[in-house]
């Protein structure tokens, strides 16, 4: 499919629920989307015929600012070799995404380092534990507004 | 009679001092413990290697702490990690040494000022003997690094205390 009949075949299905396409993005089309809406286009992406994106290449965390958190996904195709990259956007109070572990397993430890670094929190995620840091991290530390601790366990954390 | 016998008939015999002996046997055979912690150890590997051969100092490395007694922290320490580099020198048997290597085990490094999740500098932990400065150091460095605490070692005694 070529990036306007992907974008026009998610805006027919999902309505009012697709909130902003750029068909025209290099390398790939972006389309955003309604947080809670996310499972349901993940799961129409992945097994419809014309579309099968069956493969997450990259799923990353995100710190928009102004109290604003996002989640990006890369999805490729292997039958039609064709791409597209989704959007979500959550408020920082309450950043709350639908899980996509049960569409793509890769998702897996993406998200958990999605909630490690930025904070974003996962709903129906298996194992939602923190990926890289100590389990006793306090705060997420690739937020914009993160504050280095003074003292982590003791030890002085600033030079 | 055997041939240790003929040779202590002889009088081949050395009167030396407890502490040149003791020192003489520990600067001779420096083990170090096998672990690296960045791109460090791919220096400390290859000076490990038959190009560089660690070997001829007496040095070579085990895989516990146990037999161990220089610890060389090559690579940059975590705050995560810090914990489990304090176990591991706790483990070590006196008298035992550190030996950091390189910027990030040094003073943190490149990670100096953003580095919220680098502990900046291994001291702030354990006490450190020699540090071999280098961004990873060559080689070269690190031998000189051990031949400083052979140095360090060749001059300690068992009245004084070992300096931290």
């Amino acid at each position: 499919m070529t990036p306007q009949e992907l974008c026009d075949t998610l805006k027919t299905t999902f309505g009012d629920s697709i909130l902003e396409i750029k068909t025209d993005a290099m390398p790939d089309p972006i389309v955003k989307v309604a947080a809670e809406r996310m499972k349901d286009v993940a799961l129409f992406l992945r097994d419809d015929e014309r579309t099968l994106f069956d493969v997450l290449m990259c799923l990353s965390g995100m710190d928009y600012t102004g109290g604003k958190l996002g989640v990006v996904y890369h999805l490729h195709s292997m039958k039609w070799n064709h791409k597209i990259v989704i959007k979500v956007e959550v408020p920082a109070e309450n950043p709350h995404v639908p899980s996509v572990e049960s569409v793509w397993k890769t998702a897996n430890w993406h998200e958990r380092e999605a909630y490690d670094m930025i904070g974003v929190i996962f709903n129906g995620h298996p194992d939602l534990r923190r990926m890289l840091l100590p389990e006793d991290w306090v705060g997420h530390p690739l937020r914009k507004d993160y504050q280095v601790q003074e003292f982590y366990n003791g030890m002085k954390v600033p030079y | 009679m055997g041939l240790l016998d003929q040779k202590f008939e002889n009088s081949n015999i050395i009167i030396t001092s407890m502490d040149n002996i003791l020192n003489w046997a520990r600067l001779s055979s420096i083990w170090g413990m096998q672990f690296g912690l960045a791109c460090c150890a791919i220096e400390m590997m290859a000076t490990g290697a038959s190009h560089y051969d660690l070997d001829r100092f007496g040095t070579f490395f085990r895989g516990t702490p146990r037999q161990s007694d220089v610890m060389i922290v090559a690579g940059t320490v975590t705050l995560k990690m810090a914990s489990r580099i304090k176990t591991l020198y706790d483990q070590m048997s006196e008298p035992r040494y550190v030996l950091s290597m390189g910027s990030c085990s040094n003073c943190g490094g490149p990670y100096w000022e953003h580095g919220y999740h680098v502990l900046k500098g291994v001291d702030r932990v354990i006490p450190v003997d020699v540090y071999v400065p280098g961004c990873p150091p060559r080689p070269e460095a690190l031998m000189e690094g051990l031949l400083k605490l052979q140095e360090k070692i060749r001059h300690e005694s068992l009245a004084k205390k070992k300096s931290a």
